[in-house]
């Protein structure tokens, strides 16, 4: 009788799957995944200098990211300022410091809510359907046909969108800010009473145009690592609908991490420049 | 069997084979889908390339433009390794070859015109009003009806977009075609429509043809030659993964068995398999 070769045993014997091999396996592919994410992210800067996008290509992506995401980032903006406003009250209100209300939103706002809630909507609303996007265009082979007609698909795909994220990330930073800092101010000088003036003034006595620039700095590295995560997400998604959907879960979720992680260095690294800058005030490091 | 002849000489390698694979294994994460495949495509011929899913037909396609590289051997095309290619001389390689996918992979943000001027426009092969020319031309040539150019992919049917990915294919006059499974899915009639594109490009256009396939009407209709492979995880120690290679008329006089239950449709062994392990399960 003929030997029938079953799955098993057509197949070269595999080590064993113990915890410590899983483990390894991980460790592996995690450190794989970050290197490529590493090369992808040269090769879309050199994709830059190497030839600019069409203005056919970028000027309706520049619309998807930038002006689509306006509202979302102006609503979340305003109620952060007006949340602020209403948890900080009473604590300060008790110990009659009221009027300081000012400082502690505005400062809270543009150092550091105003550019990663930007960012972070900006990974939901857009990173993780661009992710979606070029997923669904590995799977269907469209990324297989731009190469096949002699583009290369970073330069036609992930170029537009990371040079969108990255220019128009500060703008949504700064329409977040200001609407946050409207949005504490209407409620703390309308709704809580606090004097208007005395408001506005230790604004402007602890919240200056550094402060400002330090979020918006900030932001373009959120803007970067959003684009450059989700497409690379993208770029790697997995056969099916499942395999999409993950991929633009994924862009999310690491989108969001990185942008935490990113917040919380850059505000060590610019606390060090600052105090080295001026050194009678004390840096973190 | 191998009927391109393994003692070609050196020298004339160049004119003979177009496209040569040459001892091409190709391994991904968990599984090698190709082994030690040798096989040379000459200039004019056209080769269809059968065999059951999942055997590595797609990934011998992408192979040849370069989607994809080998884990070892080298494929050339035109004498030269696929692999060394990069920059402008890439593109200049590419641009000779026409691909149409098996889902037709038409850009779905972008209009039919639009998807069929794209190689046109993105490596300015010409004026905006000699690609307009040659866009409709095309759509004309694979049968599309005037009005489909301003459509949008998500709008054709299956048919329509297997021939608007032909239009794409062909508007950059490729020297050779590839194709990925271009009637499956497609009803009896507009595969009859397309296995004569087929030929019709083979014939006027003199392009050298690949086209990966299960379709028997499409074999018999368009083939010089027939390659056929085999899953490797099915073979036996040892065994060439390629079963069959010779003009169609060979292949039911095939001696091994397997090309001819491929050929007629017979699972065969496969269903002894299969309550096998039914019975072994339930055990
Ligand atoms: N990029 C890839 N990564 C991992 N596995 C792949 C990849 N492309 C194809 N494969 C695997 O290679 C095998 C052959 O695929 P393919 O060439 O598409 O088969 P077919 O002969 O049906 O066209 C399949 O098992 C598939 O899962
Ligand atoms: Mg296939």
């Amino acid at each position: 009788m003929a030997v029938v070769p079953l799955e098993a045993s057509s197949k070269p014997t595999e080590a064993p799957s113990t915890p410590v091999t899983r483990l390894g396996e991980q460790v592996f592919d995690t450190v794989a995944e970050v290197g490529d994410v590493a090369r992808f992210s040269i090769l879309t800067i050199v994709w830059i200098f190497r030839k600019r996008p069409r203005w056919s290509v970028l000027v309706p992506i520049f619309y998807a990211i930038g002006v689509k995401s306006v509202s979302v980032v102006a609503i979340t903006g305003t109620f952060i300022g007006m949340v602020l406003a209403v948890q900080a009250y009473h604590q300060f209100a008790m110990m009659g410091l009221a009027t300081r209300l000012g400082s502690v939103i505005n400062i809270s706002i543009v150092r550091e809510l105003g550019p990663v809630l930007a960012a972070t909507m900006l990974a939901g609303r857009v990173g993780s359907s661009m992710s979606a996007e070029l997923g669904t265009m590995r799977v269907t082979e469209q990324i297989d046909a731009l190469s096949a007609l002699g583009t290369n698909p970073i330069y036609y795909l992930v170029v537009p969108r990371f040079l969108a994220c990255l220019l128009l990330i500060p703008l949504l930073t700064l329409m977040g800010d200001f609407m946050g800092v409207i949005g504490g101010a209407v409620i703390s000088t309308q709704v809580l009473n606090v004097d208007s003036f005395a408001y506005w003034k230790h604004t402007r006595d602890f919240v200056d145009s550094l402060d400002i620039f330090a979020g918006v700095f900030k932001s373009y590295f959120f803007g970067a690592a959003i684009a450059l995560i989700s497409c690379h997400r993208g770029f790697n998604s997995k056969a099916g609908a499942e395999g999409v959907g993950r991929a633009a879960t994924e862009a999310f979720v690491f989108s969001f991490i990185v942008i935490l992680f990113l917040d919380f260095v850059l505000g060590l690294l610019w606390n060090s420049i600052y105090s080295a800058m001026y050194p009678q005030s004390e840096g973190l490091l | 069997m191998n009927h391109d002849g393994a003692a070609m000489v050196e020298g004339v390698r160049k004119e003979d084979g177009l496209i040569a694979l040459r001892g091409v294994t190709m391994r991904f994460r968990y599984q090698t889908v190709l082994k030690e495949i040798d096989l040379t495509i000459r200039r004019g011929q056209t080769v269809c390339i059968i065999g059951e899913s999942g055997c590595g037909k797609t990934v011998m396609l992408k192979l040849m433009i370069g989607l994809l590289h080998p884990t070892k051997g080298r494929v050339e095309f035109d004498g030269a390794d696929v692999a060394s290619l990069s920059g402008p001389d890439l593109v200049k390689m590419r641009l000779r070859f026409g691909f149409l996918f098996q889902m037709a992979a038409l850009f779905d943000s972008l209009s039919v015109f639009d998807n069929v001027a794209f190689g046109l426009r993105e490596h300015r092969v010409c004026g905006e009003q000699e690609a307009h020319r040659i866009v409709l031309d095309r759509l004309k040539e694979v049968g599309l009806p005037a009005g489909v150019e301003s459509k949008k992919p998500a709008e054709l049917s299956g048919g329509q977009r297997k021939r608007v990915g032909l239009a794409r294919a062909l508007a950059i006059n490729p020297e050779v075609m590839l194709y990925d499974e271009p009637t499956t899915g497609l009803d009896p009639i507009m595969s009859d429509v397309i296995n004569e594109l087929i030929l019709q490009t083979q014939q006027t256009k003199k392009t050298t043809g690949v086209v990966v396939t299960h379709d028997m009407k499409t074999v018999t209709k368009v083939a010089d030659r027939v390659v056929m492979l085999y899953p490797l995880s099915r073979l036996e120690p040892g065994e060439s993964q390629v079963l069959y290679d010779g003009p169609p008329e060979g292949l039911e006089d095939s001696p091994d068995p397997r090309v001819g239950q491929f050929v007629r449709g017979e699972a065969g062994e496969r269903l002894r398999e299969m309550a096998l392990q039914r019975h072994g399960s339930g055990r």
